[in-house]
């Protein structure tokens, strides 16, 4: 695996201790499960060119890289941030565009208070400062999917302001080595989407929908606190992950609601930051984390071999998996930042900064929406480890797959077979089966019911583990049926008839008797050897132990 | 002359709201308001619409209108008549004939800015403040004409030329002239409107319509009113709706309404005020419609005369006649004290900072992309917005866009935008120590001296210009000051008794279709 290749990510202060297991978090995944453990381990291996090259030299400290994100999150609202027209993904171009989101002229933002809200709960949940008092700003640039010629974000004085997100890697090769690592996040801000720009180079135009245009977004800066890309896709993750669980964002990659550019440097530790690159266009937690250990391994090449690094932005060419220079046509840019004019300050109050008799929706309560706060990944996690006994990675991979954890507990819930065999079977079997298929949980053949079913079919010894295999595989084809139903129809039942059982055995038995010679003079894998038969006797209808017992007692007798 | 000057000199800042007592008119005739006769039935909206039309045909040459929209106006005359019949009428301004600069969205009507850049644009929707009036049974004769977005103090700087005062043309300027010089050629004598809402206070002054919207970010209500001899109200920032209006600076703009007299303007903003959902900026507190009391006893009163507006520049006439307010308002009992703004001196100067950093970033809109002109070069998107907004814009807009983008640029946004803003706030604050000295109205001229001729006027540069033309009405912009109103200054109209434009040489032949009512005699009941 990679996390040997990828020592020289980590050798800094912080992680002396250790090796950061990089490439140990494959359980982590695209949320529509669009590729395999084997796939990705594959894209680890590709990456180890690279990471050849960067043997420290003698005398010298290794390197150190430094990584910080700049996230923008499309904020789940029914409209945009200042307009009343609808949200929605993947509608005709430009059909969700109001008079202010095509800049008309004399059209004025009114702030929407759900945005505000969303940024409120993010911000909490990253144990963020949350200012009472923020301030909108204009930040120009001239660019066709930007009809205004300037972009209301928040500069000055954001919503939210130094907070924290916690998450966990691997260290070393085993799963069960997990740390926590904290990163800063320095700012949450509100701001306003830009709209798509489409060239048809065929006719060397370029076409503009605006449906995008004006679409609340949180920007979220995470401090450079990271060290190497699966660090980075590791904290994106959790973040994904919280922000689904406020429902504050979708946070899809694939559909742009989840962006992410990455600020990267190198250097010695001890001496100061290196010079650093940002990299943009990264739509996947996977090229991010290729991006990023792609860019560190070009800095330290570029400087070991007498180069410098040069202050610009680059993007991921995930075809050839390295990062490019961005043509950057206008050179340094000044955003010419200004106060919003039309926007007065966003006043947040808490329960006891509330003014008497102010219109409840005219005002926002934080400590109101603290107490919404669902329960986010991090307690769900302590909750599934506490309350089913499950190992803390197995509780990982629950969240890690959108749905997996609802489809478990609804298997929890109707079963009577122990968490710890529903944990077993829908991360083995059931989330093996979905990856093999490249399936959503949502897209699953077999139900939370009929997999409860099932294993309630075992939990009683109706069947034996590989009958409840082929039940599986059965329902996984998805004709309708229900575990009974193909039980009796394949005759899977176990062998309930103690008598008939006897008789199999005895007849084994008889029929081996150089398998008991051979288990007479002692050797012990001959009783494995002899259940083999029988279970081949019994079509797999019998309990290993049940014949284990009764040819022992038989064959002492 | 004394009147009038006076008229065109006087601007009043008002403390505090006065309740309402007393129902509001619009003038008509010596008798009547013109929303009497319409109720009465004396005339109806559509003759009165007529009316109007055919005295912006006469009056085209003072280029007060860029749009007269005809059709419309007729159509909302037929059904304001309808309302009448049935005696179901919207209010005062029911089938009332009012003009909207052209800087303000109309729903299916060109809304220039008098610029080419938006030539032709027909907005899909309305400026609240025209939608409040359009509820409210108005009828829309057309717009306005304007400084190219705003920018100016003549109203002179738009693509589709100057607009032309209507006192230019009367009998009492006439006189004037003919008194003072003999050889002149009178075409090219006429005196321009001021700015940057001529056109509106061209059309409210030659009689074209009952009541204008202006809009004032430096004095672009005030100005042209005082020069055209009509009421100009710049409601404090927030009172009226922004939304539709297309800015200028919009930490400043405020939508200005222009009448002939000072209760028209109240009715008006009474309509217009109050909290408007699509701008953040508008006060949260309900506003009541309100009416005028009439003001017997002006003793209570304490009037403040700012001695920082004593400038040298100032003309030796509007100063006289400052100081004959002033000594009216004493011999009637007001108190009047002098008070101090100390930061007057800096006010122009900040104000051009925040103004073309504002401009700066408000004018970035204007691509060609989604409306408005767009050249015919396609070489390349930048070339295009660049060949666009050379086209687009008049040398005034760009020097403002260019001066705006310095002062935002990184390395002088502290240095300039910075400390204009403190600045802005002292200023503020100036307003806010002598209001709460004691001083319920701060009595000031509006202009340094009376309009002048055109030629004369375009021998500055419009920033010049600006500069000292916005002198007197800039400051009060950048700084909020309670809610203005008028009470004060119905009682100093009746005590004054402005004289009337008198425009018959004019438009002899229009007189009569005002039904012997002289055009003249439009005074308050």
């Amino acid at each position: 695996m990679a996390a040997p290749m990828l020592r020289w990510c980590c050798p800094g202060r912080r992680f002396a201790f250790a090796r950061v297991g990089c490439g140990s978090c494959q359980r982590r995944g695209p949320p529509t499960g669009s590729t395999s453990n084997g796939k990705r381990g594959q894209s680890s291996v590709a990456q180890q060119p690279h990471i050849t090259a960067q043997k420290p030299r003698k005398g010298e400290p290794e390197w150190a890289a430094v990584v910080g994100l700049e996230i923008h999150a499309q904020i789940a609202s029914n409209s945009k941030l200042f307009s009343g027209s609808q949200v929605c993904f993947a509608a005709p171009p430009n059909s969700l565009v109001s008079f202010f989101d095509a800049s008309l002229p004399g059209t004025l933002p009114v702030l929407n208070r759900r945005c505000v809200e969303a940024a409120v709960m993010t911000g909490l949940a990253l144990d963020c400062h949350i200012n009472r008092k923020s301030l909108f700003d204009r930040k120009h640039y001239f660019y066709a999917d930007l009809p205004a010629g300037y972009q209301i974000t928040q500069q000055r004085l954001p919503i939210a302001v130094n907070g924290s997100l916690a998450y966990s890697v691997y260290v070393g090769r085993k799963p069960s080595q997990m740390v926590t690592r904290t990163v800063r996040v320095k700012q949450i801000q509100l701001e306003q989407d830009s709209g798509k720009s489409l060239h048809d180079g065929l006719r060397s135009q370029t076409l503009i929908d605006l449906n995008r245009a004006g679409i609340g977004l949180l920007e979220l800066v995470l401090e450079p606190d990271m060290s190497c890309g699966e660090e980075a896709a590791t904290a994106v993750r959790e973040l994904q992950l919280i922000l689904q669980a406020l429902g504050t964002s979708q946070a899809n990659m694939a559909e742009g609601q989840l962006r992410v550019d990455a600020n990267i440097s190198v250097h010695r530790p001890g001496e100061p930051l290196g010079i650093r690159t940002e990299v943009k266009n990264l739509n996947s937690a996977r090229f991010l984390a290729k991006a990023i250990d792609y860019e560190i391994q070009r800095q330290i090449n570029e400087l070991e071999n007498g180069g410098e690094i040069l202050n610009e932005t680059r993007s991921f060419d995930f075809k050839l998996g390295c990062t490019v220079p961005m043509r950057d046509k206008e050179g340094k840019q000044d955003y010419r930042f200004m106060p919003e004019p039309n926007l007065p300050p966003l006043l947040l109050y808490d329960s006891g900064s509330l003014p008497s008799g102010a219109d409840p929706q005219q005002v926002i309560n934080i400590d109101q929406l603290r107490e919404r706060l669902p329960e986010l990944p991090r307690v769900t996690r302590q909750r599934l480890v506490q309350q089913y006994g499950m190992l803390p990675e197995h509780s990982c991979v629950l969240l890690n797959e959108v749905g997996l954890l609802e489809f478990f507990q609804n298997v929890v819930k109707e079963t009577r077979a122990e968490p710890k065999k529903v944990t077993s079977w829908v991360l083995n079997t059931f989330l093996g089966f979905l990856k093999q298929q490249n399936l959503a949980v949502s897209e699953s053949p077999v139900t939370p019911s009929a997999l409860a079913e099932l294993l309630d079919l075992l939990d009683r010894k109706a069947i034996s583990a590989p009958a409840a295999k082929q039940v599986f595989e059965e329902l996984w084809r998805n004709e309708g049926k229900t575990p009974a139903q193909i039980v009796a129809e394949k005759k899977l039942e176990l062998l309930q008839d103690p008598e008939a059982l006897e008789q199999l055995c005895r007849s084994t038995l008889e029929a081996h008797p150089d398998v008991v010679m051979d288990l007479k003079r002692g050797n012990p894998r001959a009783i494995n050897k002899l259940i083999g038969l029988v279970r081949k006797a019994t079509l797999g209808r019998a309990d290993p132990t049940a014949i284990k017992e009764v040819l022992e007692r038989q064959l002492s007798s | 002359m004394l009147g009038r000057t006076l008229r065109e000199t006087l601007r009043i800042n008002m403390k505090k709201e006065i309740p309402a007592l007393m129902k509001p008119t619009f003038v008509w005739g010596r008798r009547h308001s013109v929303s009497v006769a319409l109720k009465q039935g004396q005339i109806t909206p559509t003759e009165l619409c007529q009316r109007c039309l055919s005295l912006i045909k006469k009056t085209k040459f003072l280029n007060a209108y860029i749009t007269v929209s005809e059709e419309v106006a007729l159509k909302q005359a037929e059904e304001s008549e309808k309302r009448y019949k049935k005696g179901h009428s919207l209010g005062d301004l029911d089938g009332i004939p009012i003009a909207v600069k052209d800087n303000f969205s109309t729903s299916g009507i060109e809304t220039t800015c008098a610029s080419n850049m938006l030539k032709g644009y027909v907005p899909p929707y309305n400026a609240t403040v025209v939608q409040k009036l359009l509820d409210q049974g108005a009828l829309l004769m057309g717009k306005t004409n304007l400084d190219e977005f705003a920018m100016g103090s003549g109203s002179t700087d738009g693509i589709f030329g100057p607009v032309k005062n209507p006192w230019s043309y009367s009998k009492q300027y006439r006189e004037k002239r003919k008194q003072n010089s003999h050889s002149e050629n009178e075409d090219s004598n006429w005196l321009i409107t001021g700015g940057s809402s001529g056109g509106s206070a061209a059309a409210v002054s030659a009689f074209t319509c009952f009541a204008a919207l202006g809009s004032d970010t430096g004095g672009s209500t005030r100005n042209p009113a005082a020069h055209c001899g009509v009421v100009g109200l710049k409601p404090s920032y927030g009172l009226v709706s922004r939304h539709g209006l297309i800015p200028l600076v919009n930490s400043m703009d405020v939508p200005g309404i222009l009448t002939r007299c000072v209760d028209d303007a109240a009715t008006v903003l009474g309509v217009l005020a109050g909290h408007d959902p699509k701008d953040s900026t508008t006060i949260q507190d309900p506003v009541k419609p309100f009416t005028l009391p009439s003001l017997t006893d002006v003793s209570k009163l304490c009037i403040g005369i700012p001695k920082e507006y004593l400038t040298p520049e100032l003309s030796s006439e509007v100063q006289s006649l400052w100081s004959k307010a002033a000594n009216l308002f004493e011999s009637e009992g007001a108190k009047v004290t002098e008070v101090s703004l100390p930061h007057t001196s800096y006010s122009i100067v900040c104000y051009h900072v925040l103004c073309t950093s504002e401009v700066a970033s408000n004018m970035a809109r204007f691509d060609g992309l989604e409306y408005g002109h767009r050249c015919d070069s396609d070489v390349s998107t930048e070339a295009m917005y660049a060949a666009t907004r050379r086209e687009g814009f008049n040398d005034v807009v760009r020097g403002r866009i260019l001066s705006g983008n310095f002062f935002l640029l990184k390395e002088n946004y502290e240095n300039y935008f910075v400390k204009a803003q403190k600045v802005r706030r002292l200023i503020a604050n100036d307003f806010v120590n002598v209001f709460n000295s004691g001083v319920d109205v701060l009595l000031t001229p509006t202009t340094l001296s009376e309009a002048v001729p055109y030629t004369e006027f375009i021998k500055e540069d419009n920033r010049t210009r600006s500069a000292q033309d916005d002198i007197f009405t800039q400051a009060v912009n950048m700084a909020v000051c309670d809610q203005q109103l008028l009470t004060v200054a119905k009682w100093f109209e009746k005590q004054v008794q402005f004289p009337v434009i008198q425009l018959q040489e004019l438009m002899d032949d229009c007189l009569s279709v005002f039904e012997n009512e002289k055009l003249a005699s439009v005074s308050l009941k």
